[in-house]
């Protein structure tokens, strides 16, 4: 049994750590070295000296306003605040004297006297940090009466004006202005960390106030996403968590990953005895260090929400009820189907889809099942649907799939191009990293048919937006090589050294031509010529170059073309292996890398190593004892196609709902209901269990032990908080499944699973539990060579030995506009909602998100009789659906877009079944569309619900 | 699969490798078809190909000849 605790050093050093020449100096008789720039309260921290403090703390600048952390410097008239002042060579500071003491006292009996003065009032209790202060200070009592003040309700018998009533707006924390000491850590976290700058100090002196938004806004009407930094940084309760306000301050602590998106936040999980009561940013956290979305930090409710199934389920015909059955009886019934469809049909004829949201073990374990029981190698993952052609692309060009860099490596660019992906939204914490750098003057790029917030929000302006027409994305591409090239701006010395010489030649005489420039391609993409020319000059020109990007790149008919593109426009600018550099796929869900590198695609065992190789199908039959078919499998579309060709016809699914997110719903629905098995292994009746024969539920990710590892390939420990409500570990659910075949794992523990890994996996050879509990994470490759995992790739050469140009010419999609869909639909999300929704719908996060709605610009709308709000009816050549509009110039002319957040909408009716031609991953953000208004749900949306309904019936339990 | 999808899919690929220099489309393209394509998938391209392989790209046509056939059996429907 391992021990949950994990200890770690949280000591807050009052100001952050600084970079700079040794600077020695001596605090209180003790001497200590810091580098130039730090300051003396961080000094004195180090030196083991906490000086008193309230305003300052070290995720945020030094600000100097409470007066509390005076000191006295010898040589040095005052009492300087020790906070805002720099370490200097010889320096002695004495943090107790007599005349420091006695300011502090007195600093702290005026913030006291403001103060309610009822213990029982303080809700953060041995949290607040003003209590502790007043402890430390040795205040005893407050001499003065309670006279002009901001927190009793009444005085005098009327109403006391500056008190202000409690903002409950958002429905994860409340904001007491009454216990508020306005010492600005709340605003300074809203703009330094988050930099959404949507709090404010309202008035001067004692009328200062904090405040969200403008005049009449509250916390949730504001620009505020609920975040969290602010209730974080807030010393006192006037900022806290409704749940603690509920249930008390948490006394127990667990490190965990956050399960949302590919950013992979470190959390600190908070308990009282098994009852968890708030997540809080773990500053130790490599991928998030201290930050938070509204996501990981609030949306974790939905592990108790009434609808999860706890219980296996069975029916016969997936038109019958549910029948609650033990986890025997519905593991032999599975496992008899499972038989005899291998019987009838052959072992081809089943397969299984692992989970990005799952584990690492988890992942393995399922795929495992295909290749070891199944014998196959049909197994895929929801990466099929979103970063496929990553690993495709760079795979060809660089040698592997891997992401080049780690996150902190943001803040050494001098140069970012986003493209295609929408950060705020969907990557929030590496977002606010971002800005912060371009705060600092980074200059940003967006390539987005869509205004995306970081186009323009507060303190940030993109150099340059090219709002290309969706579908254009190689043109585009192709069309920044062509000026980098033409106008002699690429890095010649990096590519004889690291490239292929001759194909870059080739590549050079091929975007050369005239038929690639900006002026030959603006009326095809719609990005005017010279904004596309200034933009490949900024770029080439500017210094580090990074590329981050997203979905909007990856699916489309074109996808894997547009990620060599991408890693064309690094190497040519000498933009990959060191910091501040490199390509940076920007994964959807927490795990889509892991489950990538656990070998869930059909064509590849763990580590990205081809089934057609004997040598790698060796060492896992050595080990399994199975003969591994050297055939490449199905995925997840062949799947389906397969299925409505009768051959395949048994299917288990961990943790995806590929009814909703999945492409082309009809299609999916005709494969899913032509199959005599489906096991879905899932927290709820998610849309693909209409379909399903065998309900398995699961075990959410604080519910077990394991790893997820991030999009900086960085693998994270999952700790389990609390056990699995479920019964069992997901792990354990497929362990249970395989033995029902015959199988007999034995495995104890998660770390043996990664143990199996790390001993079949070159590139994870170094990899243990142990190996990650001692360092917090490590980021793959982590082997003999690289013992503490490998930050920046490609540093001294290419994973493939030279970088390889290719080729990129633009192919128009065959998804068209014409008469009939005039219009593009693109797709997307939103902060607050999750992928399919299936875990932040079960949450309040839906007070910012009740539905999908469809942004139109102006003139469409105009032009169709579409006024704001009104129902639409979005039809394309696959199917329609009806929602609500949103009139927005966000997007362009003849451009749409939604979320696919809500199964009620359910924009992939509408999508189509074309997709990338390399990898099938699906061309979600092309389709041909009409527009128009409506009175009521389409007829697809009202026959599912009442298919949904009847799917999801649950026959009562016999007496 | 459609044959229109299967054609779709067959034809996106040589798009592609139509555009690579290096005159080595066809066995490019046959070694991306082994690599990726289930055999089932194969095998409706092979069943297509050998009815006159209608609507298929010249590459998909000259890469069959570099495909392996795949082997073993075919799930029955």
């Amino acid at each position: 049994m391992k021990d949950f605790i994990i200890p770690w050093d949280d000591t807050d050093f009052g100001t952050p750590a600084k970079s700079g020449a040794p600077v020695s100096l001596i605090v209180d008789g003790i001497e200590v070295t810091v580098p130039e720039g730090t300051s003396v309260m961080h000094a004195a921290a180090e030196a083991g000296i906490q000086v008193p403090k309230l305003c300052a703390t070290d995720s945020l600048e030094a600000f100097g306003s409470c007066r509390l952390c005076v000191v006295e410097v010898e040589g040095r008239r005052g009492t300087p605040a020790s906070c805002t002042m720099p370490v200097a060579e010889g320096m002695v500071v004495h943090t107790q004297s007599e005349r420091v003491r006695r300011i502090r006292k007195g600093v702290m009996e005026l913030y006291l006297s403001d103060h309610p003065s009822d213990p029982a009032s303080c809700i953060a209790g041995r949290d607040c940090e003003l209590h502790d202060m007043a402890a430390v200070v040795g205040l005893r009592e407050v001499r003065y009466g309670p006279g002009d003040n901001h927190f009793q309700p009444e005085r005098d018998g009327r109403d006391n004006p500056r008190h202000l009533p409690r903002d409950e707006s958002n429905p994860y924390f409340t904001f007491d202005p009454a216990k508020c000491i306005v010492c600005s850590r709340c605003v300074r976290a809203c703009d330094d960390i988050q930099g959404t700058y949507a709090l404010t100090i309202e008035g001067r002196g004692f009328d200062s106030v904090v405040s969200a938004g403008a005049a009449g806004d509250d916390f949730l009407t504001s620009d505020c996403v609920s975040c969290g930094a602010c209730v974080q940084a807030c010393p006192t309760d006037a900022l806290i968590e409704n749940r603690v306000i509920e249930l008390g301050v948490p006394v127990r602590e667990v490190i965990t990953t956050c399960a949302y998106c590919g950013v992979g936040c470190s959390f600190k999980a908070e308990l009282n005895g098994d009852q968890l009561v708030r997540m809080v940013p773990h500053k130790g956290g490599k991928a998030n260090r201290g930050h938070s979305c509204v996501k990981g930090r609030f949306a974790w409710g939905y592990a108790n929400h009434r609808e999860r199934i706890l219980n296996p389920m069975i029916r016969d015909r997936v038109d019958e009820p549910w029948r609650e059955v033990s986890w025997d009886e519905a593991l032999g019934f599975a496992a008899d189907r499972l038989e005899r469809i291998r019987k009838e049909h052959g072992n081809k004829a089943l397969g299984v889809i692992t989970s990005s949201r799952c584990t690492n073990e988890e992942t393995y374990l399922v795929q495992k099942l295909a290749r070891a029981v199944f014998e196959n190698n049909n197994t895929d993952t929801c990466a099929r649907v979103c970063h496929s052609p990553t690993g495709y692309g760079l795979g060809q060009t660089f040698g592997t799939s891997a992401g080049t860099q780690d996150f902190d490596s943001v803040e050494h660019s001098d140069v970012i191009i986003v493209m295609g992906a929408n950060p705020t939204d969907a990557h929030p914490v590496f977002a606010s990293r971002m800005k912060k750098r371009l705060r600092e003057g980074a200059k940003l790029i967006v390539i987005d048919p869509r205004r995306i917030d970081l186009v323009k929000s507060p303190n940030v302006r993109a150099e340059h937006h090219l709002a290309l027409r969706p579908g254009t994305n190689v043109a585009v591409v192709t069309a920044l090589a062509h000026v980098i090239v033409t106008e002699g701006l690429a890095d010649e010395d990096f590519i004889r050294e690291r490239c292929d010489w001759d194909e870059y030649l080739a590549y050079a005489e091929f975007v050369r031509d005239p038929r690639h420039s900006p002026e030959a391609i603006e009326d095809l993409t719609g990005v005017p010529a010279a904004e596309l020319r200034a933009a490949a000059r900024t770029f080439a020109k500017g210094g580090n170059g990074a590329i981050y990007y997203g979905l909007g790149v990856t699916e489309h008919s074109q996808g894997s073309t547009t990620v060599m593109g991408i890693a064309n426009l690094a190497m040519l600018t000498g933009n990959i292996g060191r910091e501040g550099v490199g390509v940076n796929p920007l994964r959807g869900q927490n795990n889509v890398q892991g489950s990538c590198d656990m070998g869930s695609f059909p064509h590849e065992l763990p580590g990205y190593r081809h089934v057609k190789n004997p040598e790698v199908r060796g060492i896992f039959e050595r080990l399994w004892g199975v003969e591994i078919d050297p055939e490449p499998g199905l995925r997840i579309n062949n799947m389906l196609d397969a299925a409505v060709d009768g051959t395949f016809r048994g299917l288990y699914v961990q943790g995806e709902d590929i009814l909703q997110s999945d492409p082309d719903t009809q299609h999916v629905a005709a494969g899913l209901a032509a199959m005599d098995c489906v096991i879905v292994h899932d927290l709820f009746l998610n849309e693909t269990a209409n379909y399903a024969h065998v309900f398995l539920p699961g075990s959410t990710f604080l519910e077990k032990d394991g790893t997820f590892t991030n999009a900086e390939r960085r693998i994270n420990m999952v700790r389990k908080v609390m056990a699995p409500r479920n019964g069992y570990a997901d792990w354990e659910v497929t362990q249970l499944l395989a033995n029902a075949l015959g199988a007999n794992w034995t495995y104890t523990h998660p770390s043996e699973i990664m143990d199996e890994v790390a001993a079949t996996t070159p590139s994870f050879a170094g990899v243990s539990f142990d190996l990650i509990d001692r360092l917090g994470s490590v980021q793959w490759p982590c082997n003999e060579e690289h013992p503490e995992g490998t930050p920046t790739m490609h540093v001294d050469g290419f994973m493939r030995g030279k970088g390889r140009f290719m080729i990129t010419e633009y192919l128009a999609t065959d998804e068209k506009t014409g008469p009939r869909f005039p219009l593009l639909l693109t797709t997307g999300r939103i902060l607050s909602q999750y992928n399919v929704g299936a875990q932040t719908r079960r949450t309040d996060n839906m007070v910012w998100h009740d539905q999908d709605v469809l942004e139109i610009h102006p003139h469409d709308a105009e032009n169709r009789g579409i006024r704001q709000g009104d129902l639409v009816r979005l039809a394309s050549r696959s199917g329609e659906t009806t929602l609500r509009a949103e009139i927005t110039d966000r997007v362009s002319p003849g451009v749409v877009y939604t979320t696919f957040h809500h199964p009620d909408t359910q924009a992939n009716v509408v999508t189509t079944d074309f997709s990338d031609w390399a990898t099938n991953c699906p061309e979600y953000k092309v389709t041909a569309v009409q527009v128009a208004p409506t009175n009521g749900p389409s007829e697809w949306q009202e026959d599912y619900s009442a298919h949904a309904a009847r799917s999801r019936r649950i026959a009562p339990a016999a007496e | 699969m459609s044959p229109d999808k299967m054609i779709h899919m067959a034809n996106q690929i040589a798009a592609f490798f139509n555009t690579q220099p290096g005159g080595d489309g066809a066995e490019k393209v046959a070694a991306h078809l082994s690599d990726f394509w289930e055999e089932r998938m194969r095998r409706q391209l092979f069943a297509h190909v050998d009815a006159g392989g209608d609507r298929l790209d010249p590459l998909v046509l000259a890469a069959v000849a570099h495909l392996r056939q795949p082997a073993g059996q075919t799930p029955d429907a």
